[in-house]
């Protein structure tokens, strides 16, 4: 097994306070993973940081060579203008930015790719409807499709399936399926246990630090639930400096 | 009859030098700043354009202290003026939580304020009305020069930046993902702005420079869904109003400048009303639903 994602002692947060902290571990390449906790465990942030878009306040991650450009991101609470005037095929089409970049044009073949990625999420004849049109589920099979175009070694989601129903759950889980067979690295934050359960093999149940990482069957144990459920959410206004941190200040 | 359409709406470019430079300045105005009024828009940045234009006038009038009424110690002390400002409050609000539009609303009226008594040390009330409104009908070769100039820049810049101008625009998020480009481009769409502004004001005056950006902008959103349609619509009716604007003041004394944002405005009320893009008559009367 080779690690696609390291961490090493890493932690992520915002004005000091930590969102994730100290984590170790590796992500091995190809792997599909789950990444479960309760509000406030540190999902999001974790993901954030992934992605290069969080800086970690401490320790470091190591991506085994690959650009925080090579990783597609799908965010929790997309910042998207809905009502801005473009159509769902030009929005799709800004996921070839790694091949068309600034100025390359949209050749045949370009053109036809984004029909099949639009087609493989069920939105065939919706590529001239603007964005403002689609509903949740539409919306969020949309960005899908911009992930599929990516064509992205890792792939990160984060929650794809709040407020999004059955149907389209399946079918999107299909895509995820599709792309770990494709030997890609998924990792995905969910709140769905069945879900998890049932297609991820392995999980990563995250309050803070690890509680528990490995095979899901073993992870998402009642105790181990337990466990994340009682880890504290409010950020301490008067916490002081990490203890488990200074040695390192120290040594460096 | 065709002598009388002819009379008012041709005769007056055929026979007067100044309204036929003052009808291609008008155009080049609306090339360049048309569009660039269409993204000030999307990015619920029109009142921003406007902050800025004002914050164009203290850089002009040192100018006008400087060298009188010299086009290029104007136009170079506007676009520093403007410069600065536009990078600072994008910078500022890149870097911290402020909005941009929160410190611009303070900026503008000390601009005014500012660049309103600078003018007074020194020149007449005639200077200072020029500067407030502009002088569209008294368009010499190197004013018109560069006009057209900044409409130019405006126009290749604009096909440089316009992806990730769109997908920052859209989803900044996905944007910062997957490029660097994000920030670079929205600076450089603040450039523009202020160049625009700079061809705006010497047209149209610091209080109506962003007419031509902002009323097109606002026609456009009322007859397209789609962006390049509202660049187009926008240009052209930036143009129109510039057109009618002209004549108008021609025929009636109306002041060149109010005129032809007067036209805008008209054009405007029209588009909210009968707009077939949300207009109010369409809301009201929308047909019958459809089967799917």
């Amino acid at each position: 097994m080779t690690a696609q994602l390291t961490f090493r002692d890493l932690t992520l947060g915002y004005d000091r306070h930590p969102a994730v902290h100290h984590l170790s571990g590796a992500i091995a390449s190809g792997a599909l993973l789950a990444l479960v906790g309760p509000n406030g465990a540190g999902k999001s942030t974790l993901l954030r940081g992934i992605v290069g878009i969080l800086k970690p306040l401490g320790g470091a991650i190591d991506r085994a060579g690959l650009g925080v450009r090579d990783i597609a991101y799908l965010p929790q609470t997309a910042d998207i203008d809905r009502t801005f005037p473009i159509s769902v095929f030009d929005f799709t089409a800004t996921g070839l930015w790694r091949t068309t970049g600034l100025f390359g044009g949209l050749g045949k073949a370009h053109t036809k790719r984004i029909t099949q990625a639009l087609g493989a999420v069920g939105l065939n004849g919706f590529e001239n409807r603007g964005i403002g049109t689609l509903s949740g589920g539409q919306m969020q099979r949309m960005l899908f499709a911009r992930v599929l175009l990516q064509d992205t070694r890792v792939i990160v989601l984060d929650e794809p399936f709040n407020a999004i129903d059955a149907k389209t759950t399946a079918d999107l889980m299909l895509l995820i399926q599709r792309w770990h067979h494709e030997g890609r690295t998924v990792v995905a934050a969910l709140h769905d246990m069945d879900l998890v359960r049932t297609q991820f093999p392995q999980t990563l149940l995250l309050a803070r630090g690890a509680v528990a990482w490995g095979r899901t069957v073993d992870v998402l144990t009642l105790d181990n639930l337990g466990i994340a459920r009682k880890m504290c959410e409010a950020f301490d206004d008067g916490a002081s400096p990490c203890a488990a941190d200074v040695p390192h200040t120290r040594a460096a | 009859m065709f002598d009388m359409i002819y009379d008012a709406l041709i005769a007056p470019f055929t026979e007067f030098e100044f309204m036929r430079r003052a009808l291609a300045a008008v155009i080049a105005l609306a090339l360049g700043g048309a569009p660039i009024g269409v993204f000030l828009m999307l990015r619920r940045m029109s009142l921003v354009g406007d902050a800025m234009a004002h914050a164009i006038l203290p850089g002009a009038a040192i100018g006008f202290l400087v060298s009188g009424l010299n086009l290029f110690a104007m136009t170079f002390g506007g676009l520093v003026a403007g410069f600065s400002v536009a990078l600072l409050a994008g910078l500022v609000s890149r870097v911290t939580e402020i909005k941009e539009d929160a410190s611009l609303a303070t900026f503008y009226l000390v601009s005014l304020a500012l660049g309103v008594t600078i003018v007074s040390m020194r020149g007449t009330n005639i200077d200072l009305l020029h500067v407030l409104f502009g002088n569209i009908l008294a368009m010499d070769d190197q004013t018109l020069l560069v006009i057209a100039f900044n409409a130019t820049i405006t126009l290749i810049a604009l096909a440089v930046i316009y992806r990730p101008l769109v997908i920052e625009c859209v989803d900044p998020l996905y944007l910062r993902t997957v490029s660097r480009a994000g920030a670079p481009a929205h600076l450089a769409f603040l450039a523009l702005v202020v160049i625009n502004l700079v061809n705006g004001f010497h047209a149209l005056g610091t209080l109506l420079a962003v007419g031509l950006m902002v009323l097109p902008a606002g026609i456009a959103r009322f007859w397209s869904r789609d962006i390049t349609g509202m660049i187009g619509i926008a240009v052209l009716s930036a143009a129109i109003s510039g057109y009618c604007g002209l004549v108008l003041s021609f025929l009636t004394k109306v002041p060149s400048g109010p005129a032809i944002i007067l036209v805008a405005a008209a054009i405007y009320i029209v588009s909210v009303l009968f707009g077939n893009v949300g207009g109010i008559v369409r809301q009201m009367f929308p047909g019958r639903h459809l089967e799917a």
